[in-house]
């Protein structure tokens, strides 16, 4: 079902300092990227930034999914129903009753934000049942079910969700006294810092700490473990691993990555609307937008995932953007190209592609290039 | 009693539609072992095919096109993507018809705009009384088509060389092959008859007695719940796919009426997933054995 980093295994000395000298490089890339990401507010537009932030709540959602298709080999299309269980937790939980017309805790936001991610993590682990008895396509189907619960879900319990017509306010996130609304009075270098500015630098964080845990995750115990279960479960347990104990934590963590993507959706969205029908904010076309990114990026790879969300999530942003300016898809109604259309379009074909001719994903591309730089490293390493 | 006698009239009317969808996946999926995805948009392929043409050849001429036009879909996907995939598994195959099915769907819902057409013939929207209950004719209709259908698959399925052909195949593709079975037309014929099916569906399900919702987005989501239908019944069985298709019907129509409308959709999918808790294969699928 995918393809996992196997990288070339390196002998000799001379190989080995470049192998240790690309991972310098590797670092240093992120690095650089990092510090382009933490200055880019100062520069960009708040329209783009919200942009940003969209694709950082797809990143995180894809990085929670990657782990569980490509890593553990369980094919999902619940992603969307646990984004919406994310966003709901984190709303009854932080925010206020609207005069007694929804259930509001009024809680800290940022252990409402925690809270949503193990609410979620827990749900996840309660399908694992269901999940550690079925396999593949089986699997897939199953799990589209809980879409469809969630679905239910969102239209009749009104109380927690607020309903499909009206929706309800999420309370804004809230770190260190600082609230992540447009209250304005910071000031960075003559740059007022507002909603859009500080929402930023906050999913920038959320994204760098999913990033970071789930390349932890890959590659310890946990993802030797997933990827064992994913390649022969026989020979896994043969080996002393408890498969249903490692599918449903697979589960568990994927849907806690869901969880925090879906409270970093209602935060984007500023409200807390369940759809009315398949097709919405937490449909199926959600689910299957998220496996896009996944499939794009390429099967179990954590950058993949990163890659994926900027196609799938951002293409739709910056076409958006830029057709203002350059009259294209700027068509509205019937029957016109809009860039949503056109985004998804795009990764509708894209998915095809990376099917046909590059199973691996952009991450196998990837691998491909960086691997034959290392390469011609190699061999002038040999002819000197 | 009247009520649930209605109900259940109802409910296996919807079933036999349902039944038909998920007899094409089954096929589909006992041939190539291939999860379509694009069930969905060779449906709402049919239906606006039926939509377009209406107007020049009649709703018989016009249904003819749609049934025609989503068999040659499903063929065209078939040759022209799946067949090229040859070292691809199945499941990456499904995905696939994930990216097949956004592209027809997305299109096509561009293309009908903000208009819903209905596709049901002049029977549709003029229920009948029958010892008082109320049915609906497009209903009937519809379980006389699935029946005349379905009848006509098995024992085609039983009999002709292709039906044997594709039970060979199914069974056991390299010996199959080895007895000079042609995997390709095999292979073909089945997304051809599957497409096929999906556009006999679509004329029942876009109208006012089904749904209740012309030919949209709408009905590519009704179609999905096929997918229970099918996964009920066990993958691999012909059988299980029509008694799936039923109990979907009839799980649709008895929650509607007797919980709530909206909970008629999640119905459908809790019976699938308590169902497949209890066997894992469906009612009728053949069990998965692991040999260490």
């Amino acid at each position: 079902m995918s393809e996992l980093a196997t990288r070339a295994t390196v002998t000799g000395a001379p190989a080995k300092a470049g192998a240790r000298s690309l991972r310098w490089l590797r670092l240093l890339a992120w690095l650089a990227l990092l510090a382009v990401l933490l200055v880019l507010p100062l520069y960009l537009h708040s329209e783009w930034l919200k942009a940003g932030q969209w694709m950082m709540t797809g990143a995180v959602g894809a990085i929670g999914l990657t782990m569980l298709v490509g890593q553990a080999g369980q094919l999902s299309l619940a992603h969307a129903f646990f984004l919406l269980m994310g966003g709901t937790t984190y709303t009854v939980l932080a925010s206020g009753t609207e005069d007694g017309r929804v259930i509001g805790f009024g809680l800290n936001p940022v252990f409402s934000m925690f809270a949503a991610i193990v609410v979620t993590a827990l749900l996840g682990l309660a399908f694992a049942p269901v999940a550690g008895r079925l396999r593949g396509i089986y699997l897939g189907v199953a799990s589209l079910s809980l879409v469809f619960i969630g679905l239910y879900f969102g239209q009749s319990a009104v109380r927690l969700t607020g309903g499909t017509s009206t929706g309800r306010t999420p309370a804004p996130f809230e770190l260190f006294g600082i609230t992540f609304d447009n209250s304005s009075g910071l000031v960075v270098l003559g740059v007022p810092f507002r909603q859009a500015e500080k929402m930023w630098y906050l999913y920038l964080l959320l994204t760098v700490i999913a990033f970071v845990l789930a390349r932890g995750a890959v590659r310890s115990r946990a993802g030797r473990a997933w990827r064992a279960v994913r390649d022969h479960e026989a020979s896994a347990a043969a080996m002393g691993v408890s498969v249903a104990r490692t599918k449903a934590g697979a589960f568990a963590v994927s849907s806690g990555y869901a969880g925090l993507a879906g409270v970093m959706t209602v935060l984007w969205f500023d409200i807390l609307k369940p759809d009315e029908n398949e097709f919405g904010t937490y449909g199926i076309n959600v689910s299957i937008a998220y496996l896009a990114m996944v499939i794009i990026g390429g099967l179990g790879s954590i950058g993949g995932a990163l890659l994926g969300a900027l196609i799938v999530f951002g293409l739709p942003q910056v076409l958006s953007l830029y057709s203002t300016q350059l009259g294209i898809f700027t068509g509205r109604g019937e029957g016109a190209f809009t860039p949503i259309l056109v985004g998804t379009l795009v990764y509708g074909a894209a998915i095809i592609l990376v099917v046909l001719f590059e199973p691996g994903g952009l991450a196998a591309i990837g691998r491909r290039i960086t691997g034959s730089l290392h390469r011609e490293r190699q061999k002038e390493g040999t002819s000197r | 009693m009247d009520t649930f006698l209605q109900l259940a009239v109802n409910g296996l009317g919807k079933g036999a539609v349902y039944a038909l969808l998920a007899l094409g996946f089954v096929i589909i999926f006992k041939a190539t072992e291939v999860i379509n995805f694009a069930h969905g948009s060779l449906v709402l392929f049919g239906g606006y095919l039926v939509v377009v043409t209406r107007e020049a050849l009649g709703w018989l001429g016009a249904s003819l096109v749609g049934i025609a036009g989503a068999g040659l879909l499903a063929l065209v996907i078939e040759r022209l993507l799946l067949s090229r995939t040859k070292l691809a598994d199945p499941n990456s195959l499904a995905l696939l018809t994930i990216g097949v099915d956004v592209i027809v769907v997305e299109e096509l819902v561009r293309r009908l705009g903000v208009g819903v057409p209905f596709v049901g013939e002049a029977w549709d929207a003029k229920p009948i009384q029958v010892g008082g209950i109320t049915l609906f004719r497009t209903h009937l209709v519809a379980m006389a088509v699935a029946a005349v259908l379905i009848t006509a698959f098995y024992l085609a399925f039983k009999f002709s060389s292709w039906g044997i052909a594709m039970r060979a195949q199914a069974e056991n593709r390299e010996a199959a092959a080895l007895m000079g079975i042609r995997s390709r037309q095999v292979t073909a014929t089945a997304w051809l008859v599957a497409g096929m099916l999906a556009g006999v569906a679509v004329l029942f399900l876009a109208t006012q007695d089904f749904s209740g919702a012309g030919l949209s987005r709408g009905t590519h989501a009704i179609a999905l719940a096929a997918f229970p239908a099918a996964i009920l019944g066990g993958l691999d069985s012909t059988a299980g796919a029509v008694v799936g298709g039923l109990i979907v019907g009839l799980v649709e129509a008895l929650s509607a009426q007797y919980i709530s409308f909206d909970f008629s959709k999640s119905a459908v999918f809790l019976v699938m997933l308590l169902v497949l808790v209890i066997r894992p294969s469906g009612l009728f699928g053949t069990r998965e054995i692991t040999r260490v």
